[in-house]
């Protein structure tokens, strides 16, 4: 095959991968895209290996048959609230794949017609090895975190943004000692320097801020793999890693601009100060039992359920759906509000309810449906505690003052299902929990859901 | 400690401080629990059930007093009963301490802790020990069961074969609780119910039952929050055109119930003896400030009376004794949540603490002295009205800002776009042309992703990163084209990253196209 149609090749890929995400924008143009992008990705494979005439060894076969079983099984056996985990350990892999790369390029000989073509040779090499080797390490923690093998809290050592700088600034020492000629093992040094940064990064933030530190490693998979691509002088992975790169940057994006915070904050730590004393918070919680809400859901007209990483956790999403069919065939109008930082990845909530089989047009975003509370009958809010806290409207000195909330508490009735009392993740009281018109529904989210289908007819 | 409950001694009184139910639930806070017996007979609550309950059941009132420490009972205590009782014992139970101030002197000099359940303070926490609510609640509904009882006709409306029948018009002054339930009650008759209320706030509540406001366009309207959510007297401005609008609603209307009631107050005079004569025959007026002296002058307490033209008039006071087996329950209820907030540790020991809000408010006497009236809670009763909005600013004003906002967009990215420049410029003095070629792909490339991926719904990010994860594993086309370089080391990390990359491919694209096959419309 020439080269020609080989770069003929790649461009069909190249625009066959930007159809696949462009077709994400709604639900049916969805379910095409991905044939797009399996298609795109068959090209792409085909054309390299043919038009590099690549020889068909045992390796080559053996790594695509054994890689190919080992997804396919993963991506089968994969439960839906187990995505998060299964997505950081995928960019895990594009990681460690971009630090082998970068290091056997190393170790390969190369001929350069100038001197600078040479050292951009070079620092192509230290880039793509030290974005792959922090992406490598910090999916993995994130993995750890989020498959609750390593504790989820946020672990800050002292001194935390000295280490970081002081790992930056090593690693471009090693560069211009390696530009320089000092040997191989100024790479390896990076690349360990590398692996502890990411493993340092990712373990100090905490459980919820993983949405965003999830689609910022998806981010970096894409720039690994383009900085890959640079290295290779390969088009194709330049502006496929730019396309996937770029998405984990708006991702992480959204995901902050929900949260009011800014993305340098939420990798570097922390909330802001607050400005002064937290406001007091009146009245008591209130409890409520299976029959008080059995009886205010079959009364009511409109109802709309809040999930939240509660639900997750619960394994509640099957009873929710079940429930949602019973009271949408009484005619009742049932909706769910999801917040975007709901759960532990972007877009968590809508595949478990998707999975779980409720209907996609009565799942609506925060600012489709943050006008109808007033006119809602009954809110349930199952396993969510941040996103509904009116703090975040009333309180200047909150932590969370300003971010956008889902306004729960304006519906006529809030029931709020939780395990006990007790603050969300980021340990801030919740004033919903004492409003009149807000009752604690206590238990396990499952349990309670269940026992409350058997109350509605 | 000890708990007794005495029979009531009034006459008509049926209703019980203590119900079985109760009884276990005040034994879990450690209490040991007496009553006297036969006490709780007249609301349907045998001996043998308390002493189910682990009660012990004690003959006389004497008995009784001499043993507990603490007395609870519905009822003011007579001044005979107060007399059975001896310093340091603790009375709960209603006691007017506002109407009866011997009482209140005798209470005083014996050196008996009263807690009277009418003073518990109205504020969210303390609801659910308001007795006046849950039994004006009762009161409530059970006034429109009686004005059914003496209304001859059917409250909904029908057209049936034998003739049409309007639907009774129900109108209730006054929407506390009482008159609140009357409404919900009346509403889910069939009634067309009608109601006013010296509180404009109120005006939401009683929409929210379904009934209709009858709004009194006046400018000095009063504001409830003030007043710890009781009516406080009007104006006699205001006072002559709500007489007017009454007066107007006389002759329409065929049941009216009247709660309107004003602490430690006679009850003001809201329905004349023109509007009674107004009335057509066969309506009824259930007035339930009887007690009080009526809302309207011809009632007589705890009488039913009939007018010379037909009108009936029902002055009963003792409508919750008149449901005695559920207001017994109900108050029971605010007694043991009082008993639970005076025994915080829950090991039987009362701690009678002043600094409460709550308990403050509803002790009138302690240790020997008067503590009537208490001091105003620190808690609001409702929110005090929001501070005033910041003044609308003028679409000019908005104009004015929206130009900057758009003037200070427009510098900073002009700024980006000349760094940029001139990082660009650097980075071409001095790179090879292949890789300028190159950067201009990528430069390109991050500018569609920018483009596409904002157009992604937000419901499908969780796929978007699947699927992104699956692209990412191109990087197999930078491992293939190291695989046949020779040198082993380098073929197997090549190999490695191929079986990695793989695996990300394959699993990436399984998984993105399992979850989108879920996403199913209704």
């Amino acid at each position: 095959m020439t080269f020609g149609l080989q770069t003929a090749a790649y461009i069909s890929a190249t625009v066959l991968f930007i159809l696949s995400l462009g077709g994400l924008s709604n639900q049916e143009s969805a379910k095409r895209a991905v044939w797009y992008g399996i298609i795109g990705m068959a090209i792409a494979v085909a054309a390299t290996i043919v038009g590099s005439s690549v020889s068909p060894s045992m390796m080559l076969i053996g790594a695509i048959v054994v890689g190919t079983i080992i997804g396919a099984i993963v991506a089968t056996r994969v439960e839906m609230t187990g995505m998060p985990q299964l997505v950081a350990a995928l960019h895990s892999f594009v990681g460690l794949a971009a630090v082998f790369i970068g290091i056997n390029s190393d170790m390969s000989v190369h001929d350069f017609a100038s001197k600078a073509e040479m050292i951009i040779h070079e620092v192509e090499i230290f880039l793509g090895v030290f974005i792959g080797a922090v992406t490598f390490t910090g999916s993995i923690i994130a993995y750890g975190k989020l498959a609750g093998s390593i504790n989820g809290k946020a672990l800050i050592i002292p001194g935390r943004n000295l280490w970081n700088i002081a790992i930056v600034v090593g690693s471009l020492v090693l560069l211009v000692m390696y530009m320089n000629h000092a040997g191989s093992w100024t790479l390896y040094v990076m690349t360990g320097l590398a692996f502890l940064l990411g493993i340092h990064m990712v373990m100090a933030i905490g459980g919820a801020d993983m949405p965003v530190v999830v689609s910022m490693l998806n981010s970096y998979s894409g720039w690994a793999a383009a900085a890959t691509g640079f290295l290779l002088g390969n088009d194709l992975l330049i502006v496929t890693g730019a396309l996937v790169g770029s998405s984990g940057a708006i991702l992480s994006y959204i995901m902050c601009k929900a949260m009011n915070r800014h993305f340098v904050s939420v990798i570097l730590g922390g909330w802001g100060d607050a400005k002064g004393p937290a406001m007091e918070i009146e009245g008591e919680q209130v409890a409520i039992d299976v029959d008080g809400v059995a009886s205010a859901l079959n009364d009511a007209d409109s109802i709309v359920i809040v999930p939240g990483y509660g639900m997750a956790v619960a394994q509640a999403q099957q009873s929710i759906s079940e429930m949602t069919r019973r009271l949408r065939a009484q005619g009742k109008n049932v909706r769910f509000a999801i917040h975007p930082v709901a759960g532990r990845l972007p877009g968590h909530m809508n595949v478990l309810l998707a999975e779980a089989k409720v209907p996609y047009d009565i799942v609506l975003e925060m600012d489709e449906i943050n006008d109808d509370f007033p006119d809602t009958d009954v809110v349930i809010v199952v396993g969510s505690n941040d996103i509904v806290n009116p703090a975040a409207q009333e309180d200047p000195n909150s932590p969370i003052a300003g971010m956008p909330v889902l306004e729960v508490w304006k519906a006529k009735q809030v029931f709020v299902s939780k395990r006990g009392q007790g603050t969300g993740y980021s340990g801030i009281e919740n004033p919903l929990f004492y409003k009149e018109n807000t009752r604690m529904f206590y238990g396990d989210a499952k349990a309670s859901v269940d026992s409350l289908l058997a109350q509605i007819n | 400690m000890k708990l007794g409950m005495p029979k009531e001694i009034m006459d008509g009184e049926a209703r019980v401080a203590l119900t079985p139910e109760s009884a276990l639930k005040l034994q879990k806070l450690g209490h040991e629990i007496f009553v006297e017996k036969g006490a709780g007979e007249a609301s349907s609550f045998a001996d043998q059930a308390y002493a189910d309950a682990g009660v012990t059941v004690v003959k006389s009132a004497k008995d009784l007093y001499s043993q507990v420490d603490v007395v609870a009972k519905v009822r003011p205590t007579t001044s005979a009963e107060l007399k059975m009782m001896k310093k340091g014992q603790t009375l709960v139970g209603f006691f007017n301490p506002g109407g009866d101030e011997a009482g209140l002197k005798q209470a005083e000099t014996q050196g008996v802790n009263v807690i009277a359940m009418e003073m518990v303070p109205r504020i969210s926490r303390a609801q659910k020990m308001d007795a006046l609510s849950s039994m004006a609640n009762i009161a409530g509904y059970r006034a429109v069961i009686e004005a059914g009882n003496n209304f001859g006709r059917f409250f909904t409306g029908q057209v049936t074969a034998a003739g049409k029948v309007p639907p009774a018009k129900v109108l209730v002054v006054g929407a506390g609780v009482a008159g609140l339930a009357a409404i919900g009650t009346a509403q889910s008759l069939g009634a067309i119910v009608r109601a006013f209320d010296v509180r404009p706030e109120v005006a939401e509540q009683i929409e929210s039952m379904g009934a209709e406001f009858l709004f009194l366009d006046f400018e000095d309207a009063q504001d409830g929050a003030s007043t710890g959510g009781y009516a406080a007297p009007s104006s006699p401005e205001f006072r002559e055109k709500q007489l007017a609008l009454f007066l107007e609603q006389a002759p329409e209307v065929d049941i009216v119930i009247t709660t309107a009631l004003i602490p430690n107050r006679e009850a003001p005079e809201l329905w004349t003896k023109e509007m009674v004569a107004a009335m057509k025959p066969g309506s009824v007026i259930v007035d339930l400030a009887a007690e009080k002296g009526g809302n309207c002058k011809l009632t007589v307490a705890d009488e039913k009376i009939v007018t010379d033209n037909g009108v009936t008039i029902i002055g009963y006071t003792d409508f919750p004794s008149r449901m005695a087996t559920q207001a017994s329950t109900l108050y029971a209820n605010n007694i043991f949540h009082m008993m639970a907030d005076l025994t915080p540790e829950k090991d039987g020991q009362i701690v009678h603490d002043m600094e409460d809000d709550v308990i403050r408010g509803a002790t009138v006497t302690f240790d020997g002295k008067i503590t009537y009236p208490p001091p105003p809670p620190k808690v609001q009763a409702i929110a005090a009205k929001t501070a005033e909005k910041p003044p609308e600013k003028t679409p000019e004003e908005i104009a004015a800002m929206e130009a900057e906002a758009m003037a200070k967009a427009g510098r900073q990215q002009t700024g980006l776009l000349v760094l940029g420049a001139a990082v660009m410029a650097v980075i071409g003095m001095y790179a090879p042309p292949s890789f300028m070629q190159h950067f201009i792909v990528f430069v390109l490339a991050v500018f569609v992703g920018f483009q596409v991926i904002w157009g992604v719904a937000h419901s499908l990010h969780t796929p978007l990163m699947a699927v992104t994860n699956a692209i990412s594993g191109i990087i197999i086309v930078g491992a293939l084209l190291q695989l046949d370089t020779g040198n082993s080391i380098i073929t197997i990390l090549a190999g490695i990253s191929v079986l990695i990359a793989t695996i990300n491919i394959v699993g990436g694209f399984m998984v993105t196209r399992r979850m989108l096959q879920m996403f199913n419309k209704s």
